[in-house]
């Protein structure tokens, strides 16, 4: 992690929905290479940051820098420069893997040759090879999510934003992903990631606590836990996140 | 009345996956037993057998002594399901989902408020809402709700906290423990190894099988490696260095340690820590420490694959 680079900047971001303020007042940095916990319990406002963040929703107010590009102005150039998967929706299904990775390289403007090229050394790197021409469908969680997660940063983006990408997997697989969010780090794509499994929060560099539209918390896991004085991360997460004043 | 599941070579395919594969597993009358295994573990399938939903490719099942096969309408009036996805009607209203669940089951609301009390409370307050329009710890109240209105004996809860944040987890154990205080054997599904510790005995589950079925402290006095706990200033570097060590037998980060086993029995801690400094770690710190279940459950999933 490098911390004299910033590549997201967010300054007193606040989104309203009507009355409601699903985000309020945020402001906080991300540096390159950084592995960043988004965290906060269902609700707390971390899918309306997130986004913001890439550029599919505008804020209210605040001045928001992604990549070194103005979420307001620049969206378009934005959206080429980031990364996205989430647990939910990451690839189709009914095409195949090969036909997957094409697909999204063909999205973000890669050539054929690129595309190709690069394709082959990426699924001899997954153990891959053999399911090129298998479709999604039929392939296991764990190995979809790692694809998907390569295919999420297959355009080389400043920033990947993973939205909880590792629910329901088994915990062999799941830390085999956090190897690639681990290289991927060091290779200088900032992660940008969700999660409800507090183990991999401490994988985190820094963590954000978002409770009630409000960030409560910040710093390292080692830093949360002395502050909180906890003895791991559930443990500072119910402290922050019972005093929630949500009400449905 | 004897609330038991008795589940006797229970096997069931799709094409050609093999979804359960000859499960065998006795549940106490008044019990609160886990299933504890990632997606694709066949919990889900044994859940659908269970609730008369599938038919088995071959083996069997009774639940309150009734044939799952043959039984199958006393079975449903006996059992509360909560499937994995939310499936009440999402444009009726809380009330009116709880309304109409009665409806089927033949029975009315008030007369069964005892058993639903403590959670209806928690909900009450937007009982004109929509279904679709709760959140998700709200759906999942209201969920559990319906599941329990006719009085059930046996619950199956298909992973119900899947998806929801740390609080809202914990809420929702504290209602299994009162639930199971009226007397109700339940059988609960989750991804969480952590939640395992909740429950009297789990059944650990991996691609259709039964990996290990014990109690939660029998599962871990089971792991006969000994296990440490080794930190350091740079955990992936740690990590890549630890698995290229010749004697290493598993290397699993665990937020911010990794856990390590060795293959020999007789491990010299200053060997390991001398290699890693002459890879160039420092301020290692090596402890042994005691397994939780998701050392069990990866331990013996390692051991399957490789027996398979």
């Amino acid at each position: 992690m490098n911390t004299d680079k910033k590549v997201i900047s967010v300054r007193n971001l606040t989104k309203k929905f009507g009355a409601f303020t699903a985000n309020d007042d945020l402001s906080f940095d991300v540096y390159k290479g950084e592995i960043f916990g988004f965290l906060g319990a269902n609700g707390a406002g971390k899918t309306t940051a997130m986004k913001i963040l890439c550029g599919l929703s505008y804020p209210t107010s605040g001045e928001i820098m992604v990549a070194g590009l103005d979420v307001y102005k620049q969206r378009e150039e934005l959206k080429k420069s980031i990364g996205y998967m989430s647990q939910k929706f990451s690839l189709y299904e009914d095409l195949t893997v090969f036909e997957n990775i094409r697909f999204y390289a063909g999205i973000y403007g890669m050539s054929s040759r690129e595309i190709k090229a690069k394709s082959d050394e990426l699924l001899q790197k997954l153990d891959l090879v053999h399911a090129r021409n298998k479709r999604i469908g039929e392939l296991p969680l764990g190995w979809k999510q790692k694809l998907a997660f390569s295919v999420a940063i297959f355009h080389n983006p400043e920033i990947v934003f993973l939205d909880e990408p590792t629910g329901g997997v088994d915990p062999v697989t799941r830390r085999q992903f956090w190897d690639l969010i681990y290289e991927a780090s060091r290779n200088g794509i900032t992660v940008f990631v969700t999660t409800h499994y507090m183990d991999e929060a401490e994988y985190c560099d820094r963590i954000s606590i978002m409770v009630d539209g409000r960030i409560e918390a910040l710093d390292t896991p080692e830093g949360l836990k002395n502050k909180f004085e906890a003895k791991d991360m559930d443990d500072v997460f119910l402290h922050l996140a019972r005093k929630s004043n949500y009400q449905e | 009345m004897d609330s038991k599941i008795s589940i006797k070579n229970l096997s069931k395919s799709y094409g050609d996956v093999q979804a359960l594969k000859n499960i065998n597993l006795e549940i106490e009358s008044g019990e609160l037993f886990g299933l504890i295994g990632p997606d694709g573990a066949g919990k889900t399938s044994l859940f659908r057998l269970l609730a008369t939903l599938l038919i088995p490719d071959s083996g069997s099942a009774t639940l309150c002594g009734f044939d799952m096969v043959k039984e199958y309408k006393h079975i449903r009036n006996i059992l509360g399901y909560m499937p994995g996805k939310f499936s009440l009607y999402q444009d009726l209203s809380v009330l009116e989902n709880l309304n109409f669940f009665a409806t089927v089951f033949n029975t009315r609301i008030e007369d069964n408020m005892d058993m639903i009390r403590d959670i209806w409370l928690q909900i009450e307050p937007f009982k004109d809402r929509l279904a679709g329009k709760l959140s998700g710890g709200m759906k999942q109240k209201l969920a559990l709700c319906c599941a329990l209105i006719h009085q059930p004996k046996i619950l199956l809860l298909d992973e119900p906290t899947t998806g929801v944040d740390v609080v809202s987890r914990s809420e929702f154990w504290h209602m299994l423990k009162s639930l199971k205080a009226k007397g109700i054997t339940i059988i609960v599904a989750t991804p969480y190894m952590d939640e395992a510790n909740l429950c009297e005995r789990v059944a650990l589950m991996q691609d259709g099988e039964i990996l290990s079925l014990n109690t939660p402290a029998g599962i871990i006095s089971d792991f006969d490696r000994d296990l440490y706990s080794i930190q350091g200033k740079d955990i992936y570097q740690l990590l890549l260095d630890l698995r290229a060590y010749p004697y290493a037998n598993s290397v699993f980060p665990f937020g911010q340690s990794i856990h390590y086993t060795d293959t020999r029995d007789d491990i010299s801690l200053s060997e390991l820590k001398d290699y890693l400094i002459s890879k160039g770690q420092h301020d290692i710190e090596i402890s042994k420490i005691t397994a939780g279940i998701e050392d069990c459950f990866m331990a013996l999933s390692q051991q399957n694959i490789i027996q398979a």
